[in-house]
């Protein structure tokens, strides 16, 4: 044995799962793909610039606030991942140098001053998203249809910085959330499944999105109640509501599809970090996402509910963790 | 591959871990009988328990299973010398706990033909439970599934409790591991024997033999034995699943029950053995050989032959990997037991002590070196956790030095299984910083009583 040299001490157990916290957020990233091929296809070269544009922010923030560190943090795939589902959560027609912000406030005020991956009570892309729709509540509410022009640019992409810019040849329509809650004209539910409608560019395809969480759930990557807890919760709250008033409430079907629920619900409330550990406190975090976002929908001054729902349960997480303690094995 | 031929699903326990098997490596290998070497190292301490006390000097000749040491204490075993020899030394020897500990040497005569004369003691039929307690402490038992803990101890039932339920554990959930497996197949009648000796005692309403699934010519030739035996036997497959083989995990599986909290399995009627140790139970009394061997499973991509090796105690390890062939250049670690709960060696030149079931040398493959990333709380430490703790918290914790506020977590109730530093995708040493933990808060405890 001459080799002994290369003997190591350590202490046991030496075997480990080959799931790894990259491997994690890489595999989400790769189920991300489609979606973003989807958004391609219905908003065209926009959906590419603006995807660019946030996770250009992100990316370089993450640069910016880890370039001491021996390891760079930027190949574990978190930063590209918050870039790409923060992308995801903007209209086509965005401002890119707004998006390139939100890029920035998403990691900065998101991530890096919670102290890095893990430390973050909010779902870094959501605090860019609310960040932006705090400081651009015009341009962020401002949606175009998928119209076939692919191309080119669309809306106030390329709007000078610090300039909101003017759409060019822009024919803006109401999203279906809007049109529901305002007209209480409800879009059909193959458009809202196959995405021909307008919205941002991630939340049109409600069957990707189907598709994307049950792989996930399938592979461990998200936990299954997360997504369970937060439709089931909409759409019986929706239903009561229905049953009471047809004409003037949404469908339990119009409920899950439409705006930016499904996105949310599979992407986001899911993000392991900020939401919580115990099956007992995932089901509470959903549950009450599913409330807070029906909520704010159908009685809130906003078409969309679901962004603020989350990072309301976001903020009751570390509580709900403290509260609901698991009973342990061989105790009462 | 491993056919599986009894049908699922398996009994089981909640959450645990799939660790990769690797028991191909050694597990269609019939045990192999170690050749006798010139010197035997045999520690007085290869027990949970008070050291065993010298009865040889040195220069003593000895003969093969004769007591060089015995008990000093109820919880402590004898000793007996594996070969015809003479006693050279008595004093501290390397111990493969990592220490100098006091022990027997002892020269294996080279003129002696090593033959094993068998007389049987009284018949455990016609004897009082008190003396069947003693002759198992006097011919050295322990636990040979890992812990080494005195079988006599764990055969006393105190006045008024009673057994239902006698448990023979062939599980063997740690991988790598192969030599409980090899025993249920070769020693199938001392298996049924043996545990024939303990109902004697015991009397239980229902006898199982618990075997991981991936066992199924074990299961097979135990359920055909057992058919004959006449005792109310059922051999029950578990899920392969680690850590089924844990004492709690298996009460757990087969009866749906749950061991309470800092009780032992006594408490709910139930008393658990390892198939090795009653197969050395009915050899004592039927041969009346003490225990001077052990079967071990060398193993691992670093070792040339993986074996398993019917191994007198106090051989030196390295006599032990050269029988397998040796060990490769590739090896990362050298380990004794199962690579989840096994302690790491630095060295080769230890005897084999009774509690070691296994000799693993592992490859860079096997032990990745892990990149430790922050906590994303994914959760995956609480799916993995037999005993429901939250290990992402008890780690937290313990990266404060928030001791107490672990005990208050349940810390103790910990039994170190590793299952939730083998899930962590972040690479956190979850269960070595429980370790620390239970080591201050037990250092505190014996503070506070002094």
């Amino acid at each position: 044995m001459s080799g002994t040299s290369r003997l190591s001490i350590s202490t046991s157990p030496f075997l480990h799962d080959v799931a790894s916290t990259p491997r994690i957020m890489w595999e989400v990233v790769f189920t991300l793909i489609p979606v973003f091929m989807a958004a391609f296809y219905y908003f065209g070269l926009s959906a590419l610039l603006v995807s660019l544009a946030a996770i250009g922010g992100c990316l370089f923030t993450e640069w910016l606030v880890n370039r001491e560190k021996a390891d760079s943090s930027l190949t574990d795939g978190s930063a590209l991942l918050t870039g790409l589902l923060l992308a995801l959560t903007l209209p086509p027609g965005f401002p890119l140098w707004m998006a390139f912000l939100g890029g920035v406030v998403s990691i900065g005020m998101g991530k890096a001053i919670w102290g890095g991956l893990g430390q973050n009570i909010f779902n870094p892309a959501l605090v860019g998203r609310a960040f932006l729709q705090a400081a651009f509540p015009a341009a962020i509410t401002t949606w175009e249809l998928p119209d076939g022009h692919y191309w080119a640019p669309r809306g106030a992409n390329l709007a000078m910085p610090f300039f909101q810019g003017s759409p060019v040849d822009a024919v803006t329509t109401a999203t279906p959330l809007a049109r529901m809650k305002f007209d209480h004209v409800a879009a059909s539910i193959p458009d809202l499944l196959l995405g021909h409608t307008s919205g941002s560019l991630g939340e049109t395809c409600g069957l990707l999105l189907i598709l994307a969480g049950l792989y996930m759930a399938w592979r461990r990557l998200i936990n299954w109640r997360i997504p369970v807890s937060i439709l089931l919760t909409a759409a019986l709250f929706t239903a009561i509501l229905y049953v009471i008033d047809p004409a003037r409430y949404p469908s339990p079907a119009f409920t899950m599809l439409a705006g930016g629920l499904l996105l949310g619900t599979v992407y986001m409330a899911t993000d392991l970090v900020t939401s919580p550990l115990a099956p007992k406190g995932i089901w509470i975090y959903g549950i009450g996402i599913g409330l807070l976002a029906v909520l704010i929908r159908i009685w809130g001054g906003l078409p969309e509910g679901v962004m603020y729902a989350i990072l309301l349960m976001n903020a009751a997480t570390p509580l709900i963790n403290r509260f609901t303690k698991t009973r342990v094995y061989g105790h009462s | 591959m491993i056919n599986i031929t009894s049908t699922g699903p398996f009994l089981t326990f909640r959450h645990g871990v799939h660790p990769e098997e690797y028991k191909e490596l050694s597990c269609h290998r019939p045990i192999e009988r170690m050749p006798f070497v010139e010197e035997y190292t045999l520690p007085l301490s290869q027990h949970i328990g008070a050291p065993a006390k010298p009865v040889v000097k040195e220069k003593q000749r000895v003969r093969r299973g004769e007591l060089i040491a015995e008990p000093s204490g109820f919880v402590s075993v004898g000793l007996h010398s594996p070969v015809d020899g003479t006693v050279t030394a008595i004093g501290l020897f390397a111990h493969p706990n990592g220490q100098m500990a006091p022990a027997i040497r002892i020269k294996a005569d080279p003129f002696s033909a090593q033959r094993f004369i068998p007389q049987p003691p009284t018949p455990p039929e016609q004897i009082p439970v008190s003396e069947f307690i003693a002759a198992v402490q006097r011919a050295g038992l322990v636990g040979l599934g890992g812990a080494a803990f005195p079988a006599h101890v764990k055969f006393s039932i105190p006045e008024g409790r009673q057994i239902r339920y006698l448990m023979m554990n062939g599980c063997e959930c740690e991988p790598f591991l192969t030599c409980d497996h090899r025993v249920m197949v070769e020693y199938a009648d001392e298996l049924i024997d043996g545990t024939g000796i303990l109902q004697h005692f015991i009397k239980a309403e229902k006898i199982y033999i618990a075997i991981e699934a991936n066992k199924p010519d074990a299961i097979a030739i135990l359920r055909e034995k057992a058919a004959a035996s006449g005792m109310p036997i059922e051999v029950a497959p578990l899920k392969v699943k680690y850590p089924q083989g844990a004492e709690k995990m298996m009460i757990t599986a087969i009866l749906g029950e749950e061991v309470p909290s800092g009780k032992l399995p006594l408490d709910v009627g139930v008393l658990v053995s390892n198939v090795g140790t009653v197969v050395a139970l009915s050899q004592y009394f039927r041969q009346g050989m003490p225990l001077i061997e052990r079967v071990v499973t060398v193993t691992g991509p670093a070792v040339r032959r993986p074996a398993n090796v019917m191994v007198p105690i106090g051989t030196p390890m390295r006599a032990v990997a050269e029988f397998c062939g040796g060990i490769t250049d590739e090896a990362a670690r050298i380990l004794l037991g199962g690579p989840m709960m096994g302690v790491v060696q630095k060295s080769l030149d230890v005897p084999v002590v009774k509690g070691i079931s296994g000799i693993l040398a592992l490859s860079d493959n096997e032990v990745r070196d892990i990149t430790a990333y922050s906590c994303i709380r994914c959760g995956r430490c609480l799916e993995a956790c037999p005993l429901f703790l939250n290990p992402a918290r008890l780690g937290l914790l313990a990266r404060k030095g928030l001791w107490e506020e672990m005990e208050e977590n349940n810390l103790m109730d910990c039994f170190e299984c590793g299952s939730c530093s083998f899930a962590c995708p972040s690479g956190i040493p979850l269960v070595q910083s429980f370790r620390i933990g239970k080591a201050m808060i037990r250092e505190k405890k014996a503070r506070e009583k002094s």
